[in-house]
């Protein structure tokens, strides 16, 4: 319609074009309010068009992933206890889930000749982390002598910071005593200070939540994250540490919370944000490889594995 | 054709071996230059007498050329092979370059040290077993990776699904049946609505849930005796304190220590929240809090000391 306006007259083809654009407004409220009367008399039919005007987003035209498809199983069935006697025998079953007998105890370390910014990220790592302990990390002393070492000591976890070019990279978790390893991306780190209105953590235990980790693979990362944090947490101190999965994208926050209502919650940012990615999971202290990222993967937005 | 004439072309017009640094400084690319800089004295191109030192295969050569051999350009280099004893090696260069300007002697010195050193420094690193292994990422895949990121940050809405978690929390019972982190009014309103739902769910009757209900209140009422024996008003003080953020509480607080933390209140809240803490722990060893209790007495007597200290 627009297109067919053919006047060489600027002004009266702007007139001419605002006419139409005014007309087609009034038709679309008319509509709307019409719509929003009947909807009002018959609320079914609100219900029924926001039913089948659902956004196609990525997320939802997701690849199918038949590890997801077992855990649907599950919820009713007794197939889900089978799935899950087998994801107790493969890497889950090193991680414990009862922390009475063994409380997460975090060594914490950076790569060898590391610069400041490693060094501060471990600062920040130890008000997130509980129950840590920083090491400088030695030139000469191997990974696997470190593992040995924190074995003996009682150590559960070993957290490595990695830095390149002064800038922090990588975080790799070792579980102790045998494994598995997960080296993860980090990208998008922003400090507190930077973080608008953020407020002042306590030294509360915090709680933890865990979104969106659906596959085996993802399963298998979010329990890695359990049983860092540990299971008790203090919820007098109303705060909350989330691990939001979102297309393989693992984002970092911290936050207080209060409830404002019982369909109201405030939340307050106590920082740092960070991003995680998963690069890399190895059997045993990186030994065999269990899973990698690979370029090709890239390749299909829709599909995720976590 | 003459050092001077060659010299001319490079500085005034252009030679494929220089390159400019980001500091203004010229630069020399051509692998028998014996400085790395591109200057008049040490060009190999503008000089017809020159020496060098070159390392190749791990072995250290000094290399001389003379006019004598310019119209061979095969022929050109003669290369003398140095002795891996270093001092030997200097008293090569020496006796090679006996007549020749100081600044080659010095120069091919110099160089043939820090090749030396170089050597030194591959070898160690052969042997030792790098732990770390790089790996190179092009900045298209950079790029695309920062995009991605930024649309799942965008689709994940964090904020609302961290409240739609919490929420859901409170809710079905996790925070157990005196929670700590609501407030008395809106935990009541939600215990309302739990209670429905929990009559309905017993129409229902399955078995599973009710025994997770029955471990869920055992639990509850462990705490609730320890509570009890203080009387109610107590715990209602407490809620009231955990939930105002670094209100009143946080200032008698601060001011059991000292006047001047008045001024930085967020200092003060911090600290005096940390505290709370402690005194929640050991009030958890004795299963009693009666701290709190004992600092309302403070806060009244608090004011008196002050104004005989005055």
């Amino acid at each position: 319609m627009v297109n067919e306006i053919n006047i060489a007259n600027k002004l009266k083809r702007q007139e001419l074009f605002a006419e139409i654009k005014d007309q087609k407004n009034k038709e679309r409220h008319t509509m709307r309010r019409q719509r929003a009367k009947e909807e009002r008399e018959n609320p079914e039919l609100k219900e029924k068009r926001l039913k089948e005007n659902v956004t196609r987003t990525i997320d939802t035209m997701r690849v199918y992933d038949e590890t997801i498809a077992q855990t649907n199983v599950d919820s009713d069935d007794e197939d889900g206890e089978d799935a899950d006697a087998e994801d107790e025998d493969d890497l889950m079953r090193f991680f414990n889930t009862n922390q009475r007998d063994h409380p997460p105890k975090i060594f914490l370390t950076t790569n060898v000749n590391a610069k400041k910014a490693a060094y501060e990220f471990a600062n920040v790592l130890i008000e997130v982390l509980p129950n840590v302990q920083f090491v400088k990390r030695k030139f000469g002393i191997k990974l696997k002598e470190i593992a040995e070492m924190c074995n003996k000591r009682n150590f559960t976890d070993m957290v490595i910071i990695n830095e390149d070019k002064k800038k922090v990279t990588g975080l790799t978790f070792m579980h102790l005593p045998e494994g598995p390893t997960f080296y993860f991306k980090v990208s998008s780190y922003v400090e507190v200070k930077r973080i608008a209105g953020h407020g002042r953590p306590t030294s509360h235990i915090p709680e933890l939540v865990l979104n969106n980790f659906q596959t085996k693979l993802g399963k298998t990362v979010g329990r890695l994250f359990q049983s860092i944090f540990p299971q008790n947490p203090d919820i007098e101190g109303r705060q909350v540490i989330t691990l939001h999965n979102q297309r393989d994208y693992i984002f970092f926050r911290r936050h207080r919370y209060m409830f404002r209502d019982e369909e109201k919650v405030g939340l307050q940012e106590l920082g740092p944000q960070f991003t995680l990615k998963l690069r890399r999971l190895q059997r045993g202290l990186r030994e065999e490889t269990e899973w990698e990222h690979r370029p090709e993967m890239d390749k299909d937005k829709k599909k995720f594995y976590l | 054709m003459s050092d001077d004439i060659v010299w001319q072309v490079i500085n005034q017009s252009f030679c494929s071996h220089r390159i400019k640094a980001p500091s203004g400084q010229w630069f020399c690319r051509d692998p028998h230059n014996v400085t790395g800089l591109c200057t008049r004295q040490s060009c190999p191109l503008a000089n017809s007498k020159y020496a060098t030192v070159r390392s190749d295969k791990g072995r250290i050569y000094l290399y001389m050329k003379t006019p004598e051999r310019a119209h061979t350009p095969a022929k050109m280099w003669e290369r003398i092979r140095l002795s891996k004893n270093y001092s030997r090696a200097l008293q090569q260069i020496d006796e090679h370059l006996l007549h020749w300007s100081k600044f080659f002697q010095h120069k091919c010195k110099q160089r043939f040290t820090k090749l030396t050193q170089v050597a030194i420094t591959e070898r160690r690193m052969a042997l030792r077993e790098e732990e770390r292994h790089y790996v190179g990422i092009a900045p298209k895949v950079k790029r695309r990776e920062e995009n991605r990121e930024r649309k799942a940050l965008a689709a994940a809405k964090i904020e609302k699904a961290i409240e739609k978690e919490l929420l859901d929390r409170l809710k079905s019972g996790a925070y157990g049946d005196k929670p700590l982190n609501v407030d008395e009014r809106i935990w009541k309103k939600v215990m309302g609505k739990l209670e429905d739902e929990q009559e309905d769910d017993r129409e229902v009757d399955s078995d599973l849930e009710e025994m997770e209900e029955e471990e869920e209140s055992d639990d509850g009422e462990v705490e609730y005796v320890a509570d009890d024996a203080d009387g109610d008003y107590v715990s209602v003080e407490d809620l009231q304190k955990w939930l105002a953020d670094g209100g009143s509480d946080a200032e008698s607080d601060s001011d059991a220590e000292s006047d001047s933390d008045d001024s930085d209140s967020d200092d003060s809240d911090d600290t005096s929240s940390k505290k709370r803490t402690k005194k929640t722990k050991a009030a958890k060893g004795k299963k009693r809090p009666h701290v709190e209790i004992e600092f309302e007495e403070e806060r009244e007597a608090q004011p008196a000391e002050q104004e005989i200290a005055h």
